[in-house]
């Protein structure tokens, strides 16, 4: 199973709609990267809104994906975490302190636009 | 006791495959959004542990109904190397795999009760339990 990246303008736009399984989620941070690459994107938005589960291991995924897209001059925003999944977050120990989030797909855009103009 | 069913673990989908019904029978016990995703997300962590470290094992559940009582109860349990520092593991950060090491302190962080037995060369059984509020 692969997940969908799209690109408009120097963004590139992802929707998590599956349950992500740890094999699919090694193959969405390397397809990024590889996109991020061939695209010379600037800003990532990824919007976690069907998302209803993030544990240890998916939270270290998306951390090190925010990590490694900054890396290669990308700025990633992730959009959309349900209030659960927030909750269950905190209580696994799990911060995510360093990773710019927004509300929704639209704030996340307005947000990336900000940071990439300062 | 109610029903009791169990999720074996060999492959990493299997990890998937006991979140989703442990979320399915949390929501038929009458278990909010918020503790669904805490029960999964343990369940998550149990799961993999098994399938990282032991290689296989199992995760049941049971859904606890008595007078006054209403739960889940859930059981991982494996035949594999056994946890060495006991009291190490449940630290927050430590970890044998270059993880987070959040796992098992979160798991019971995440849940209302937590019992872990484990032996080394002989196996691992962890039980957790979440109450209806
Ligand atoms: N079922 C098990 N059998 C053998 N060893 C285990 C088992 N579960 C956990 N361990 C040991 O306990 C350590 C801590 O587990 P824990 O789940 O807290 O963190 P982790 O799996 O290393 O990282 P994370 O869960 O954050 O990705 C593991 O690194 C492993 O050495
Ligand atoms: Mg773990």
């Amino acid at each position: 199973m692969r997940i969908p990246i799209l690109k408009l303008h120097n963004y590139l736009l992802i929707s998590i709609q599956i349950d992500l399984d740890d094999q699919t989620a090694i193959q969405f941070q390397e397809d990024l990267l590889n996109k991020i690459h061939a695209s010379g994107a600037t800003g990532v938005v990824i919007d976690l809104t069907s998302v209803d589960i993030i544990d240890s291991f998916i939270a270290k995924v998306l951390g090190d994906v925010v990590t490694m897209s900054d890396l290669m001059g990308a700025k990633v925003v992730l959009t959309g975490i349900q209030p659960a999944v927030a909750m269950t977050l905190i209580d696994l120990g799990i911060h995510l302190q360093d990773v710019p989030t927004a509300l929704d797909l639209e704030q996340g855009l307005i947000k990336l636009r900000q940071e990439l103009e300062e | 006791m109610d029903f009791q069913s169990c999720v074996n673990i060999k492959k990493e989908w299997d990890i998937v495959g006991a979140r989703q019904l442990g979320r399915d029978i949390a929501k038929k016990i009458g278990f909010g959004t918020v503790d669904q995703a805490r029960i999964a997300t343990a369940i998550s962590e149990l799961a993999r542990n098994i399938y990282l470290y032991a290689g296989s094992g199992k995760v049941c559940f049971e859904a606890i109904d008595d007078m006054n009582h209403k739960g889940l109860s859930i059981i991982a349990i494996d035949e594999g190397p056994g946890i060495e520092e006991l009291s190490q593991v449940m630290e927050d950060g430590f970890s044998t795999s270059g993880g987070l090491g959040a796992g098992l302190p979160g798991v019971k962080r995440l849940m209302d009760e937590f019992d872990i037995v484990s032996e080394q060369g002989k196996g691992t059984e962890i039980k957790v339990v979440k109450w209806l509020r």
